[in-house]
């Protein structure tokens, strides 16, 4: 926290701080009140409405929802870097045959909306005669459009790399490839690690979009189940609960793996 | 080609729903995001969790998910509101998230005198941030906030997954009509790659006017 903006409060600013505290608490407080009082209003509360999500087989169908959520992810994400780590050497390649569609595709792709790509992979695809199982037409467009990002997060990181590192392997006769892969390479993938947990955790967001394809991940399943059950906000609400509690691990592993290399490379400069 | 000329009103409403829903709530989003910035960086302890509740909540919930609640949620608790506003709330709500990540980062690298030296004239924490502080943070952040609009823009095609018939949902409608998706899902794409190439243009532009050499 910087404390740029604001010096040690003196005993007026205490008085202003302590106000605005019991305002800020107030106003979350009524904005609480009147959600739980507009839920009462409508019976939305009734402990008949909610009892479900306390039962085990409530619990293991959402689940199996979230696995499948988690499947999807997993499988986008590893052909996405795969897919993007290319493009991301093509992008830096000395050869234009490489560079350029590298390039075309990263800022098309970029500028596109996945639910397009989604409608494309549903509705055109299977006219030219690939009609994909339910899983990859939800991983592919996925993939598509993540792979743009993952290029750039690579492509950044190989940047961030000092160039003596790459001369230095050159200057010891390892070939431009070898260099990239022994040298450059593993120190970049070190540096991106946090940008790559963060961009999954954009990935596994789009997830959601299973809700468009009729995949059963975790959102598609709620909206099975809300139809069934009538539940529509409890099972929504739920959801939502459980997606935040899973990105917000992610996130706060990625938040720890800077600090850890922020804290590697203050040790570093430190002894230097 | 014929098909997207055969269709050119429907694909247009399209596109204008589009424009709407990304100019309003980018708007929206952006008054919310200094709202959240403020709070992130104000000296009271409460006010801070509060911002950083906000950005935490919405950055890690899918936006399909808070648009499939609100859709489809609200109206059980009794809040009946336009399609159309609905969808233009919740991007708002959502992207205010990343804009005041934005925001603060830009904060954070304006350079500390700035803000001693405000406070110095006597200046209070509302004055400093909003005459000294804000107007050099916007300065730096001027090509993450560009991202963040083409991103926004991407985003507004969620709403059509909820029933709003913007460009990408009127692309799809005219599909199922004519069943020709390559002319047209690739025309909606071009479209869409216009206003990110247009939002692109005018960011480089005006980075190239504000940004401050340190």
């Amino acid at each position: 926290m910087s404390t740029m903006l604001f010096d040690e409060p003196g005993p007026r600013a205490r008085r202003r701080m302590r106000v605005a505290t019991v305002l800020g608490a107030l106003a979350t407080v009524a904005l609480a009140v009147l959600a739980v009082r507009q839920f009462a209003a409508n019976g939305q509360l009734d402990a008949a409405r909610w009892q479900p999500y306390a039962t085990w087989p409530m619990w293991r169908y959402l689940l199996t929802g979230l696995g499948s959520t988690a499947l999807a992810a997993v499988v986008s994400a590893a052909l996405a870097m795969a897919f993007g780590l290319a493009l991301g050497l093509g992008r830096l390649s000395p050869r234009r045959w490489a560079r350029v569609p590298a390039a075309g595709y990263v800022e098309v792709v970029r500028t596109v909306p996945a639910l397009l790509l989604v409608y494309v992979v549903l509705f055109a695809l299977p006219r030219y005669g690939l009609d994909l199982p339910l899983f990859w037409k939800l991983v592919v467009p996925l993939s598509v459009s993540h792979a743009a990002s993952f290029a750039e997060i690579f492509r950044a990181g190989i940047l961030s790399v000092e160039r003596g590192q790459s001369e230095a392997g050159l200057a010891v006769g390892l070939t431009p490839g070898r260099t990239m892969r022994l040298i450059v390479l593993p120190q970049a993938a070190r540096r991106v690690l946090p940008s790559i947990v963060s961009q999954s955790v954009g990935l596994l967001k789009d997830t959601s979009l299973g809700f468009v394809v009729s995949y059963t991940e975790l959102l598609y399943s709620s909206k099975v189940l809300a139809n069934y059950n009538g539940l529509l906000i409890q099972t929504y609400i739920v959801v939502a609960l459980v997606y935040l509690v899973v990105n917000m691990s992610l996130s706060k592993l990625a938040r720890t793996l800077e600090a850890r290399r922020r804290a590697v490379l203050r040790r570093r400069t430190t002894r230097a | 080609m014929s098909v997207i000329l055969d269709h050119l009103p429907e694909l247009w409403q399209g596109l204008v729903v589009t424009l709407q829903l990304t100019a309003a709530s980018f708007l929206g989003a952006a008054v919310l995001g200094v709202v959240v910035t403020a709070l992130r960086v104000s000296p009271v302890r409460v006010l801070r969790a509060i911002g950083t509740a906000y950005v935490e909540t919405f950055q890690n919930l899918p936006l399909l998910v808070l648009l499939v609640l609100a859709v489809f949620g609200l109206p059980e608790i009794g809040i009946q509101a336009d399609l159309l506003v609905t969808a233009i709330v919740v991007i708002a709500v959502y992207e205010a998230a990343y804009i005041g990540e934005a925001l603060r980062s830009g904060v954070n690298a304006v350079s500390k005198g700035q803000g001693e030296a405000a406070r110095a004239i006597g200046l209070t924490f509302t004055q400093s941030l909003r005459h000294v502080i804000l107007p050099q943070a916007l300065r730096t952040v001027v090509q993450p906030l560009g991202n963040i609009f083409i991103a926004l823009t991407m985003n507004t095609a969620l709403a059509g997954a909820v029933g709003v018939i913007d460009l990408t949902a009127a692309a799809n409608r005219v599909n199922l009509v004519e069943a020709q998706p390559i002319p047209i899902f690739v025309g909606a794409g071009l479209a869409y790659a216009l206003l990110a190439a247009c939002a692109g243009f005018v960011t480089g532009r005006l980075e190239k006017k504000l940004v401050i050499l340190r």
